[in-house]
């Protein structure tokens, strides 16, 4: 979240609750909406870190509200962030582990596990597909985020493949 | 599974090797399945387990070993080339990974004339393609030669094809196989729509993907059933969609 504000603020001046449909607005409706109460806190730590400072605007027959903006330093910091590779998606470690533990424990069978993750994956490929479906086509972002997700979980169908291939060759 | 009316298609016991140089290749060891009608489902599993020599077989363009196949409730073990022709004509639509659509006819004599070959009079079965190709937005390409299309084009000809005469089940061979990541979601959004409309569909594919169109999804290892899972589309448990989608910073 502290990038992604930053990188909004880099555009211009804004308070918490117009960074907040600028998000929504930008990753559609297949991000989990981001939690205003959350933005809030960011924008408060954001700020006493430096990279950004807050200005009281009054409003008539309203509580005042905090007009953030972009500090030099804070520029910099989203330079930096801009200039680093980001980490590779981690394989997912529990099922692994119950896969490589599974026969030593004599309690669970390891086709099966595979096979209820398997169900488990589709199910929330096919959720994905729904939201694709739902999602506005010209939001490329937004598509290409939930595209993104479906092909990361389709190599993680192809290696459950690939371990129920290898564990039934052993039986 | 309840006794109501007979399934699309049910197979029992289906077996089929391939004896080609080399050892035997048992490509389908045992196969029970049943379609109802109004379903959706889709096989998958690596290549090589036998999922498309089982289509094959459902489709007559195999004939297993040993076991029985029943179409609409017919028994279809002694049915002759010719029948089974026939059959393919009226009751089973098929589409191919690549198309196999007939190169030098146009794209309107490609979808007419399974329909002619049927019996449908030739008003009709134009009728029935214009219909068609308009709902698969091919309209404007009736004249257009196979080879002039592309492969997502080719796929949606070979699928108004496949449907032109109506038929009860509609078979589907890796068909996003050969097309990129954007024909694979228009070829997914089309099954889908014929389905929603009553289309009984049985998709052979590897593409996890395009499974989760279908509401049941058979998993096919070393050609047998491994599972055969319903999908709900309800929230998995755990974190689900929001921990797929959830981007760290």
């Amino acid at each position: 979240m502290r990038q992604s504000l930053l990188a909004l603020l880099a555009r211009g001046p804004a308070h918490g609750y117009e960074l907040k449909q600028d998000l929504e607005q930008l990753l559609g409706s297949a991000y989990p909406q981001p939690n205003i109460g959350q933005i809030y806190v960011t924008l408060g730590r954001l700020e006493k870190s430096g990279l950004i400072e807050g200005e009281d605007v009054e409003q008539s027959g309203r509580p005042n509200k905090k007009v953030y903006h972009l500090t030099d330093t804070g520029r910099e910091a989203l330079r930096a962030w801009f200039e680093e590779t980001a980490d590779e998606p981690r394989v997912r470690d529990e099922f692994f582990m119950k896969l490589a533990l599974a026969p030593q424990t004599g309690l669970a069978d390891r086709i099966a596990l595979i096979n209820r993750q398997r169900r488990q994956y589709l199910n929330t490929m096919r959720q994905l597909s729904r939201l694709a479906a739902a999602e506005d086509r010209d939001n490329r972002v937004a598509q290409l985020l939930i595209e993104g997700a479906m092909l990361h979980l389709q190599a993680d169908l192809d290696w459950l493949e690939r371990c129920q291939e290898e564990l039934e060759e052993l039986e | 599974m309840s006794e109501g009316p007979a399934p699309v298609l049910r197979a029992e016991g289906l077996v089929k090797t391939h004896h080609g140089e080399g050892a035997p290749a048992h490509a389908v060891r045992g196969v029970d399945l049943r379609v109802a009608r109004g379903e959706f489902v889709a096989v998958t599993g690596p290549s090589g387990a036998g999922k498309s020599t089982l289509l094959h077989l459902l489709g007559g363009l195999q004939r297993p070993d040993s076991g029985s196949i029943w179409l609409d409730g017919e028994r279809t073990d002694a049915y002759s080339e010719a029948r089974w022709a026939v059959e393919r004509r009226k009751h089973i639509g098929i589409v191919f990974q690549f198309f196999n659509l007939v190169s030098n006819l146009s794209v309107a004599d490609n979808v007419e004339l399974p329909a002619l070959l049927a019996g449908t009079p030739a008003r009709r079965a134009r009728a029935e393609r214009e219909e068609l190709l308009a709902e698969l937005g091919l309209t404007g390409k009736e004249r257009s030669m196979p080879g002039e299309l592309s492969g997502g084009e080719q796929q949606r000809v070979a699928l108004a094809r496949a449907l032109v005469n109506h038929p009860p089940l509609l078979l589907a061979d890796e068909p996003a196989g050969s097309l990129d990541s954007r024909g694979t979601r228009e070829v997914m959004r089309l099954l889908s729509r014929f389905h929603r409309r009553g289309q009984t569909i049985l998709l052979v594919t590897h593409d996890a993907r395009l499974a989760s169109a279908a509401d049941r999804v058979i998993s096919f290892f070393d050609g047998r059933i491994a599972d055969d899972a319903e999908l709900d589309g309800a929230p998995p448990r755990g974190r689900g969609l929001s921990g797929v989608l959830e981007l760290r910073d």
